[in-house]
């Protein structure tokens, strides 16, 4: 009888009937998961408090001298995105520009060997949803497969079932980017022989799909072999360190397309806001 | 009344060594050393059938196999068919298991747990692309020679609550 309803349970979740009865048992397993993290996180704070005054100093003037690097280049990017903005009102298309996010904190925990799955500690509480982007800091992480109130779980974009639309950066090649298993790769295996990508290019998120929002850094193209036979082999290595994720960012698309004219500040941060995610908390960060 | 207390205490004893296991399997280990993390909980779920048949039935079974697979983010009913399946042979040839010797024991346990594995493999083979590496058979080992850490241990502790 324990065996007929385990199965009635395997079909049921592949028909996604047992999301309901899922997501309360994934909130009591959620202790566990915290309490397995705990020693690798006490490690990192313990480093973080016997560090000394030197070494926080010399963190401090770099962090400092990055911010003022990065909020330089902020401020020719603002000019650019409302150039940009007014030179696709002149042509008629509508173009969905920033996104909000929400910094969600991974815990160390290892599901199985097979998948690249990772936990992080916010979930439908906060607004996040199933086949929601992450990022990191520097680039795409993956997205939401599964979600429970307390927690969420990330498919990264190297597993071998994911699969993401990536385009060349250079040239706008369009293509799609699978996981091979292996942490620090891709492949890119529906490119022709003769396209068009180097060693070296930066393949970005191309918007394709719906899911991950056009634009961002995904991977670089480390090496090509097989040119000229029917299909080129192209891998390709993750823009994130995924292999040392200790924070990752949950984003929210914008809903509405940016109008074509653009709309005065206060009234475009008033309907912008995600609801769910406002309510949520002081970690919030709008970039726009 | 001292069977009650000692039966009361040895469910404690049960919950808390499920609950270490559980733990164990999700360690964060390297990906090197991940690959060979036995299925802990499993283990232990053996080790308690074997000594205390009483306690842990196919219920619990299933229960911590529910629990199991919420945990590894299988789909459910996964570990919990597994566990169930494993289980109720274990209950079967317990009386003859018990008392083989410990190598012998543990190469039956390995068995037990390959017929787990493959459970877990073929429920997971409906779902899509998978697993094909050798690898993913390599816990088996690794269970093998946990085998006698865990069922000696489990043994100590039992007996310390006053079980036999």
């Amino acid at each position: 009888m324990l065996v007929l309803a385990a199965c009635v349970l395997l079909v049921a979740e592949r028909k996604g009937l047992a999301v309901p009865f899922r997501s309360a048992l994934t909130s009591l397993v959620y202790p566990v998961q915290q309490a397995v993290s705990v020693p690798t996180r006490l490690v990192s704070s313990a480093r973080e408090a016997f560090s000394s005054y030197a070494d926080l100093f010399a963190e401090n003037q770099r962090l400092r001298d990055e911010e003022l690097i990065l909020k330089t280049r902020l401020m020719k990017f603002a000019t650019l995105e409302q150039e940009n903005i007014r030179l696709r009102g002149l042509l008629e298309t509508s173009f969905k520009v920033g996104e909000q996010m929400q910094i969600a904190e991974v815990l160390s925990v290892n599901l199985f060997p097979f998948e690249q799955v990772l936990v992080v500690n916010k979930g439908a509480r906060f607004g996040a949803h199933v086949s929601q982007p992450v990022f990191g800091a520097t680039g795409v992480v993956g997205q939401i497969v599964r979600v429970s109130p307390v927690s969420a779980e990330v498919l990264l974009i190297t597993d071998s079932n994911h699969g993401i639309p990536v385009q060349v950066n250079r040239n706008g090649l369009r293509t799609v980017a699978v996981g091979t298993g292996q942490l620090d790769q891709l492949a890119l295996p529906y490119l022709s022989g003769s396209a068009d990508i180097q060693p070296g290019d930066l393949l970005v998120t191309s918007g394709m799909g719906g899911i991950f929002p056009p634009g961002y850094p995904v991977a670089t193209v480390t090496d090509i072999a097989a040119q000229g036979s029917p299909f080129a082999k192209v891998v390709a290595t993750p823009v994130a360190r995924l292999d040392r994720l200790r924070e990752v960012l949950l984003v929210w698309s914008k809903a509405d397309p940016v109008p074509r004219v653009p709309e005065p500040p206060s009234a475009a941060l008033g309907g912008a806001m995600h609801t769910e995610a406002s309510a949520a908390n002081s970690h919030d960060t709008r970039t726009r | 009344m001292t069977r009650a207390r000692g039966s009361l205490g040895i469910r404690w004893l049960a919950a808390v060594s499920l609950l270490l296991a559980m733990m164990l399997r999700i360690l964060p280990l390297p990906s090197s050393l991940a690959t060979f993390n036995p299925d802990w909980v499993l283990l232990f779920l053996i080790s308690w059938v074997l000594s205390t048949p009483g306690h842990i039935g196919l219920a619990t079974a299933w229960i911590v196999g529910l629990f199991t697979d919420v945990l590894t983010a299988r789909t459910l009913g996964q570990h919990a068919l597994a566990y169930t399946a494993v289980i109720y042979v274990c209950q079967r040839i317990q009386p003859r298991l018990r008392f083989y010797p410990l190598v012998q024991q543990s190469l039956l346990v390995a068995l037990l747990l390959s017929v787990s594995r493959f459970l877990v493999f073929w429920t997971q083979n409906g779902r899509g692309p998978e697993i094909t590496d050798n690898a993913y058979w390599l816990p088996i080992v690794s269970g093998l020679l946990a085998w006698p850490l865990v069922q000696n241990s489990l043994d100590l502790l039992r007996r310390r609550f006053g079980a036999h």
